[in-house]
């Protein structure tokens, strides 16, 4: 008898260790863990490009998480991208003139949108835009950029004889 | 149940083989009605093919999680992107080393004690006994086992991913050095607890009914000799392995 109770007992432990695993598991290490968060109030932020910036990625001042990433859409009007922040209340007082900009944590890393303080006294209520804004920098942009620069002859030198036909 | 007649060669033998295991998962389902007469039994196997793989679990996931903190550590410290480490771990973790090394360890320390068990019944003409008695040995005997196999793997997987996770944290963050706080804000921006977690928690659950559909057919089919049992352990855990490796690859490219 004390042996059947000892391997029921035992089979019980085992699957409330298995489901406290699934537990911790779940909502610990994965974007759940992200959700769980106080009362929080909304900012909005235009951007022309969001570049990999994802639904719940982190919003930070000074490296620090102060919110998550809540919706990313189109403005069908504007033809940029809408950002809704969630900032977390107890964070209220960011100056209204402060700058949204998306960086990159690292160079594996994920997309955050970074917030840099500006120094009105006035401060950001819940609903209001960010009127500097930053967009994600593009690697193709960048190259762009680094080859208008180093040399405006090189991409002309192939056109000319293209361009001028032989007669 | 055993296969009628000399197969004509390897071939036909094998599909003879795969056909008889299909049929006996047929069974197996039609008896789980009648099983849920025996859920003591059921219980009783979940301690012994659960709770039991414990230990192994654990101490294999803290080492996988370990080495893989140790190894993807330098993979990425080449790229710059060691903040990743908690990311590339428990993905690693959830979508693939989880389910599968958690099904081969299961396959070694559950399977094989399954067809052991199983095929000794049979050597010994216990489950022909028990149809006398009329109890039916695949609701009795099989079918609990299979259940348990269902209800353990996952909950072992999910030991295994935690105790990794952990392993690759004590190495990356006590050992290496690593931010405590990039560790996990990095792992929990990028891990999604559906496509992620819950879908390796599917694979873990189609790799525990088919370890102990393998073990238990093989037990159950033996030929009731000492030598007959020896090779149907043997090929429990080389069919096991070969299938839930296959299973693996066909599972994630459809749940990718």
């Amino acid at each position: 008898m004390s042996q059947k109770h000892s391997y029921q007992f035992g089979t019980g432990l085992f699957i409330l260790l298995g489901f406290a695993a699934l537990a911790w598991l779940a909502t610990q290490t994965t974007s759940v863990a992200n959700y769980r968060q106080g009362d929080s109030y909304t900012l909005n932020a235009r951007f022309t490009n969001v570049g990999q910036l994802k639904l719940g990625a982190p919003v930070k001042v000074a490296g620090v998480r102060i919110g998550s990433v809540r919706t990313i859409e189109v403005d069908p009007a504007k033809l940029d991208a809408k950002v809704q922040l969630s900032i977390a209340t107890r964070y209220a007082e960011l100056p209204d003139d402060s700058a949204a900009a998306i960086f990159t944590s690292g160079l594996l890393g994920d997309q955050y949108v970074a917030i840099q303080p500006g120094g009105s006294p006035d401060v950001l209520k819940d609903g209001d835009e960010f009127v500097l804004t930053q967009s994600s920098v593009q690697l193709e942009d960048l190259i762009g950029k680094f080859l208008a620069a180093g040399g405006p002859e090189k991409p002309a030198e192939p056109a000319t004889p293209a361009a001028t036909p032989t007669p | 149940m055993t296969p009628a007649g000399k197969p004509r060669n390897a071939l036909a033998g094998g599909i003879a083989q795969i056909g008889a295991c299909g049929l006996f998962l047929l069974s197996i389902l039609a008896a789980l009605p009648a099983s849920l007469r025996h859920v003591r039994e059921t219980v009783r196997q979940v301690w012994f093919v659960g709770a039991m793989s414990l230990t192994i679990i654990m101490t294999c996931g803290l080492f996988v999680g370990m080495v893989l903190g140790l190894q993807l550590y330098y993979v990425l410290s080449i790229f710059g992107g060691t903040a990743a480490l908690g990311t590339v771990v428990s993905l690693a973790l959830y979508r693939e080393l989880g389910p599968v090394v958690t099904a081969l360890l299961f396959a070694g320390r559950a399977g094989t004690s399954i067809t052991a068990e199983i095929g000794l019944m049979r050597a010994t003409d216990q489950l022909s006994a028990m149809e006398m008695m009329a109890v039916d040995p695949l609701a009795y005997v099989v079918t609990p086992r299979f259940l348990a196999g269902v209800i353990a793997m996952p909950l072992l997987a999910c030991v295994f991913n935690a105790l990794g996770i952990f392993g690759a944290h004590l190495v990356g963050v006590s050992w290496l050095g690593l931010d405590n706080g990039t560790f996990w804000s990095n792992m929990t921006s990028s891990v999604d607890v559906w496509k992620d977690v819950i879908n390796g928690l599917w694979k873990s659950v189609a790799f525990g009914a088919v370890i102990t559909l393998i073990a238990t057919f093989q037990g159950y089919t033996t030929p009731p000799t000492s030598e007959g049992v020896a090779y149907a352990t043997t090929r429990t855990v080389v069919f096991s392995s070969i299938v839930v490796l296959a299973l693996d690859f066909v599972m994630t490219a459809f749940l990718m």
